[in-house]
């Protein structure tokens, strides 16, 4: 199921798992999202506009995650993930991954923008079958520092180590848009189904 | 490091792809859904598509086009052609497209650069321009407007450089001295325009062998590299570019 709050890119969210054979509902409501397999969690917004969108739904996500329903942030979705965010302000996020989402560091181009090559660890399920390394579509300006020692991270070379997915239990997140990231990008969804499906 | 990127463009008129030379002579080069679907799933890096036609009466047709090729699109897709208000970016956004070019209504309107950076953000906001070389100061370009067909007395450099300070995310740069030649980009061009700015060049125009694409990289400093003649009329495949590019040592996405 994705959540339904009103950020971009939603709909090409929906239509990335519908390609894979995933029945996908888009719903804010509380009821779906304790009937939902599955949680998805999209986002092109700003960090304090998307916490601001997700409102009510914020709880029930929360509380369905820490219960163990595999749950799949994406860029601005992803970043919701983690503690707190200083983009324009300073904002709270779920908590569900402890960390901070901090401006990129100075010293090269911003926003990361385009294909970037993200080595994959064996242990993460979101990568599962897709080889060491593979280059997903990245587009975003700030990044999440990670300081959760119970979470796995994939990084990326972008003149720093940047974290481009983590995985906590079930809660998963990656930074680069998987519905943007052709036949790899739909292998990490069809990943996260096949994960759904198991729980 | 971010890879080097190969985005075929569908220019189209009347819901088909056409391609000419020099902006001219239109040929046929099929449907645009189909196409777009072709290129995402055999490894393009973006898509880009440019309503040459633009007309007020076609915005619509436009519009719902787009959502069919978007339907089948799992690349990042840039839409482009008559766009002049921020309202149809958004359509064009909620249409499925990540990023919008915008050309000559940019020039009319310089403003519409940073409004649309500031509503959606500049990674959304690519500039477009055509540019010719000037006949009058060698070493120069001019832009043109109204698909090439109207000169002005702009600089091309200097105005890619006030369009990266109003907000643009990108520059996509088309030659049309080299336009649908196949006899390689105007890398004299890519690179002074690329030395202006920080944003990413995207080069178009002229690419016809395999080595263009590397000088337009290498020798013109491009980030990414558009074409559409080479690759709609079946002449390489984009995994035969990347895998060429590749082979000299450059970052792609394989």
């Amino acid at each position: 199921m994705v959540i339904d709050y009103n950020v971009g890119n939603v709909e090409s969210v929906c239509k990335a798992f519908k390609h894979i054979g995933c029945q996908v509902t888009l719903s804010r409501h509380p009821a779906d999202i304790e009937r939902a397999e599955g949680l998805v969690l999209p986002g092109v917004a700003a960090f304090g506009y998307a916490i601001q969108a997700l409102g009510d739904a914020a709880g029930p996500v929360r509380q369905a995650a820490l219960a163990g329903k595999p749950l799949l942030g994406i860029c601005v979705g992803y970043q919701l993930l983690f503690d707190s965010s200083s983009e324009y302000g300073e904002h709270r996020g779920l908590g569900l991954v402890s960390g901070q989402v901090v401006p990129i560091p100075a010293g090269r181009v911003i926003p990361h923008m385009g294909w970037n090559r993200v080595d994959l660890p064996k242990d993460m399920g979101l990568f599962a079958g897709l080889g060491d390394a593979r280059y997903f579509y990245f587009a975003h300006s700030f990044y999440a520092r990670i300081t959760d020692p119970l979470a796995r991270t994939a990084h990326s070379d972008y003149g720093f180590s940047l974290p481009a997915a983590v995985q906590k239990g079930t809660i998963y997140g990656t930074q680069f848009h998987p519905e943007k990231s052709s036949h790899q990008g739909l292998a990490v969804l069809r990943n996260f189904h096949e994960i759904c499906k198991q729980s | 490091m971010l890879a080097k990127r190969i985005i075929p463009c569908l220019d189209v008129k009347d819901n088909r792809v056409v391609k000419g030379v020099n902006f001219l002579n239109l040929r046929d080069a099929g449907d645009p859904v189909e196409l777009g679907a072709r290129y995402s799933d055999t490894g393009a890096d973006e898509l880009v598509f440019l309503d040459i036609t633009a007309t007020i009466r076609s915005r619509r047709t436009i519009v719902e086009l787009v959502k069919r090729v978007a339907e089948n699109v799992f690349i990042p897709f840039t839409v482009g052609g008559g766009i002049s208000q921020v309202d149809q970016i958004d359509e064009l956004l909620r249409s499925g497209a990540e990023k919008v070019s915008i050309n000559t209504a940019a020039v009319q309107n310089p403003a519409l650069i940073a409004e649309s950076a500031k509503r959606f953000g500049s990674q959304c906001v690519v500039l477009a321009i055509d540019a010719r070389r000037s006949k009058t100061r060698p070493g120069h370009w001019q832009v043109c407007v109204k698909a090439g067909t109207e000169p002005t007395d702009i600089d091309v450099v200097e105005w890619a450089r006030q369009g990266q300070d109003r907000g643009a995310g990108e520059i996509l740069l088309t030659s049309m001295d080299a336009d649908g030649t196949c006899a390689g980009y105007d890398n004299e061009l890519n690179r002074a325009v690329h030395d202006a700015v920080t944003i990413p060049v995207i080069a178009s125009g002229g690419a016809g062998q395999l080595d263009h694409l590397y000088d337009a990289i290498v020798v013109g400093h491009a980030d990414a590299v558009l074409m559409a003649s080479i690759t709609h009329f079946g002449d390489y495949t984009i995994r035969q570019m990347k895998e060429y590019l590749a082979g000299r040592g450059l970052p792609m996405n394989l």
